[in-house]
C-alpha cells in the first residue's frame, strides 16, 4: 500500500531516474536550497518531493516565490530539450502565471505549424475541506480544460496518480496534473514497477444499472460513499471517475446513459461553466435520447470557498448531497412514468 | 564588464572579417527591404491582421545574432520579424506566413506575431509583451542542465521592462547564474506611450543592477557597438558567470503597429531617425575604412530585392490552408 503523497514521489524518482531530462522546479520542492540547515527541510509543502533534492541535486531546484518566471521557465526549458515538472503550489496561484500556461505552452504547438513539442507538467494542488479560504481552496481545472492545448489529469486514488504521472512526463503535451490536497496520505496498492494509464479513458469504479454518477478526482470517493447508501436503499448507481477532463472520455459517459437513462454529474468547480454544465451539455447534444430524465448537476453554490469550518462544510458536495439528488431523479422518473 | 555604465567603452575584441562584414549586411538589408516591402502591401490590404515592423531597429537583431548557432535559443517581441531573419528562418516562409498561407512557416496558423522556427533557434514572436523573457529563463536552464555551452537571448522592448515577467525573469536568471542575455530594444515607446512617461528612469539598464547582473546601454544604431557588448556578455554567459542586460537605443521607423497614424510623434522624429539609419552608417563605416566596396554591398541589396520580390509573388500564388488544416497540431497527440 502506497499513499498518494508517496505515490507521486515514485512517479518523480522513476522518470528523474530513467530520464536525464526530467526535473523538478518550484517553491521550496526541496525547502532550504542556500541555508544553513538542511537543503531538503521541506520536500514540498506537503513532503511530495522530499528526498528527490538528495538523489538528483542538480535536477531539483527550488525557485524563488515567482511564478510568472518559473512556471514560464519551465515552458521554454520543455521547448528546448527538457522534460520539466513544475510545482504551482495551490492551483489558485495560476492568477499570477497564467499568461505563460494558456498563450504560451498550450498554444506553441498549433500556431508554430507542428513543430514546436513542449512537455512540461505543471503538479498543482486544487480543492476545499482544509479550511484554506477563498484562495488557497479552489478547484480551477475547469478553466484549463476549457483551454486547447492542454491536457488536464485529476487523479483520485495512488495507484492512478503514479500511473497517470508518468504518463504526463513521458507525454509531449503540456499537462497539468490537479491534486486534492485532501487526499495525499489515502493509500492504494500500488506496484513497485514502473507503468503509464492513458489519457482519455474513465475507469468505471462502481457498477449500476439505475443512475450514472459522473466525478473526478477527490469526490469518486464521496460518490461511492453515497451510491453504497443508495444500494442499502435499492438503488444502483455506476460511479464513472473521468481521471482526466482533458481528453475526455466522453464515450464512456454515454455508454453508462445507455445503460442507466439518469445522469448526476458531482463536481468540486464552480457551477458556471463548469466540468459538470460541461458534461451536462455534451450529454444533452449527443445522447439526450437515452435520457429518462432532465441530468443534474451537484456543485458548490456560485460563491468562493468559505473559511468558517460550518460554511465550509456547506459548501462542498457530501455523500448526503449527491444521495439526495439520485434520490429525487428516481422519484421522478417513477412519478413521471 | 561590471555594473551599470553609460556608454561602455568598447575595446576591439572581436574583430570583424569580411565575409562577416557582408553577412551581417545582408541579414541588415534583407530585414530592410522585408520591412519596407510589407508596409506597402499592408497598405494595399494584401495582408491580413497585425502587423509591427522592425525596420530602423536592424542592427540589434544583426548585431546579436551574429554571435549565435542554432543550438543558441531566442525569444522574441511582437516586433519579431528581424530577430527571426537574423537568426536564419527562411524568408520566403516568413512572407507565406504573414499571407496566412499554407506554404508559410507555420503554415498559416502563427502569422506576423508568432512567427517560429525551432529548428533555428527561434522560438517565437510573441503577441504577449514580456511574455518571452520567462521562457528565455527556460532556455538558460536548459542549456545549463543539458551542460551545453548554448546561450538564450532574450529580445524585449522598452514596453515590456515594465511588465512583471521581465523583472521576475532577471531575478531568476541572476538567481540561477542562467546563460542568457535579455536583450531590451528601447525604441521609445511603449505602443504611442513614450518611454519618458512609461518609466521614470532614462536607461532600462539600470534595471539590472537592482538584480545583481551587468547593465550595459549602447547605440542600437550602431552595429558594432551592438555586436561588441553583446559579444562580451555571451563570453560572460557561455563561461558560466551568469545573465547579462544589455540595452539598445533604437529608432521605430513606423507606428506601433502598420495603420498607426503616429499623431503622438513630433513632425520631424522620424525623419531625424532616418537620418541616423544604422544600416546607412554601417556602410558608411565599412566603405570609408576600406574593409568592403560600394559596389559588392550594391550588389548583395539587389540579390536581397529580388529575394523579396520572388517571397511576395510566391506568397500570393501560394495556397491558402483547407478546412483539413484547421484542426491539426493542437496537440502532439489526444
Amino acid at each position: 500500500m502506497l499513499s498518494i503523497q508517496l505515490a507521486i514521489n515514485e512517479a518523480l524518482d522513476q522518470e528523474m531516474r530513467r530520464d536525464p531530462t526530467v526535473i523538478v522546479i518550484g517553491e521550496d520542492v526541496a525547502g532550504g536550497s542556500g541555508s544553513d540547515g538542511e537543503e531538503d527541510a521541506w520536500g514540498g509543502p506537503l513532503g511530495v518531493t522530499k528526498g528527490l533534492k538528495g538523489k538528483y541535486p542538480d535536477r531539483v531546484l527550488d525557485t524563488p516565490i515567482t511564478e510568472s518566471a518559473f512556471i514560464g521557465c519551465a515552458i521554454g526549458a520543455a521547448a528546448s530539450g527538457l522534460r520539466p515538472v513544475a510545482e504551482l503550489m495551490f492551483i489558485d496561484f495560476l492568477g499570477v502565471c497564467f499568461d505563460q500556461v494558456y498563450n504560451q505552452a498550450a498554444k506553441f504547438r498549433y500556431m508554430f505549424g507542428g513543430k514546436a513539442v513542449t512537455p512540461v507538467v505543471i503538479r498543482t494542488m486544487y480543492g476545499a475541506g482544509l479550511r484554506a479560504a477563498s484562495q488557497h481552496s479552489q478547484a480551477l481545472y475547469p478553466i484549463l480544460t476549457h483551454i486547447p492545448g492542454l491536457k488536464v489529469v485529476i487523479p483520485s486514488n495512488a495507484y492512478d496518480a503514479k500511473g497517470l504521472l508518468i504518463q504526463a512526463i513521458r507525454d509531449d503535451d503540456p499537462v497539468i496534473f490537479c491534486e486534492h490536497k485532501a487526499m495525499y496520505t489515502l493509500e492504494a496498492d500500488v506496484p513497485e514497477e514502473s507503468y503509464t494509464i492513458p489519457f482519455g479513458v474513465a475507469k468505471t469504479v462502481r457498477e449500476g444499472s439505475d443512475v450514472t454518477i459522473v466525478t473526478v478526482g477527490n469526490l469518486v470517493h464521496v460518490c461511492t460513499r453515497a451510491a453504497e447508501q443508495l444500494a442499502r436503499e435499492g438503488i444502483a448507481c455506476e460511479v464513472i471517475d473521468l481521471r482526466t477532463t482533458s481528453p475526455l472520455d466522453d464515450e464512456a459517459i454515454y455508454r453508462s446513459v445507455e445503460k442507466t437513462g439518469r445522469l448526476v454529474v458531482v463536481d468540486e468547480s464552480y457551477p458556471r461553466c463548469g466540468l459538470a454544465a460541461d458534461i451536462l451539455a455534451l450529454v444533452a447534444q449527443n445522447a439526450f435520447d437515452l435520457l429518462d430524465a432532465p441530468p443534474q448537476m451537484v456543485t458548490p453554490p456560485h460563491a468562493p470557498v468559505p473559511f468558517s469550518p460550518p460554511l465550509e462544510d456547506m459548501y462542498l458536495p457530501t455523500p448526503e448531497r449527491v444521495a439526495a439528488a439520485v434520490r429525487e431523479m428516481v422519484g421522478t422518473v417513477v412519478a413521471g412514468a | 564588464m561590471g555594473g551599470y555604465c553609460v556608454n561602455a567603452t568598447l575595446d576591439n575584441s572581436h574583430p570583424l572579417d569580411r565575409e562577416a562584414l557582408l553577412s551581417a549586411y545582408r541579414v541588415m538589408t534583407t530585414i530592410r527591404e522585408f520591412e519596407e516591402r510589407i508596409h506597402l502591401e499592408m497598405a494595399l490590404g494584401e495582408i491580413p491582421g497585425f502587423v509591427h515592423l522592425y525596420a530602423g531597429e536592424e542592427a540589434v537583431a544583426a548585431g546579436v545574432c551574429c554571435h549565435l548557432d542554432d543550438g543558441d535559443r531566442i525569444t522574441s517581441t511582437h516586433r519579431g520579424h528581424g530577430h527571426a531573419i537574423a537568426k536564419g528562418c527562411d524568408v520566403k516562409a516568413m512572407m507565406a506566413e504573414l499571407y496566412g498561407r499554407k506554404t508559410g512557416l507555420c503554415h498559416g496558423k502563427g502569422g506576423s506575431m508568432h512567427i517560429a522556427d525551432f529548428d533555428k533557434g527561434m522560438l517565437g514572436a510573441n503577441g504577449i509583451v514580456g511574455a518571452g523573457a520567462p521562457l528565455a529563463c527556460g532556455i538558460g536552464l536548459s542549456a545549463k542542465i543539458r551542460g551545453t555551452k548554448e546561450v538564450g537571448v532574450s529580445f524585449l522592448g522598452d514596453g515590456a521592462s515594465n511588465q512583471g515577467t521581465f523583472l521576475e525573469s532577471l531575478n531568476l536568471a541572476a538567481v540561477w547564474k542562467l546563460p542568457l542575455i535579455f536583450v531590451v530594444e528601447n525604441n521609445g515607446y511603449g505602443e504611442a506611450t513614450p518611454a519618458t512617461y512609461h518609466q521614470a528612469i532614462d536607461d532600462v539598464a539600470k534595471r539590472a543592477d537592482g538584480f545583481g547582473m551587468p547593465g550595459i546601454v549602447v547605440d542600437g544604431r550602431d552595429f558594432f557597438a551592438v555586436r561588441e557588448a553583446v559579444g562580451h556578455a555571451i563570453e560572460r554567459a557561455r563561461r558560466g558567470d551568469g545573465p547579462s542586460l544589455v540595452e539598445c537605443k533604437v529608432d521605430r521607423f513606423y507606428g506601433h503597429f502598420e495603420g498607426d497614424a503616429q499623431a503622438y510623434r513630433g513632425s520631424s522624429e522620424v525623419e531625424n531617425a532616418r537620418g541616423r539609419d544604422c544600416i546607412e552608417q554601417f556602410v558608411g563605416r565599412v566603405t570609408s575604412a576600406g574593409l568592403v566596396e560600394l559596389g559588392h554591398l550594391a550588389a548583395i541589396a539587389q540579390e536581397v530585392r529580388t529575394l523579396i520580390d520572388d517571397a511576395v509573388t510566391e506568397a500570393k500564388a501560394a495556397p491558402w490552408p483547407d478546412e483539413s488544416d484547421l484542426l491539426t497540431d493542437v496537440y502532439v497527440s489526444y
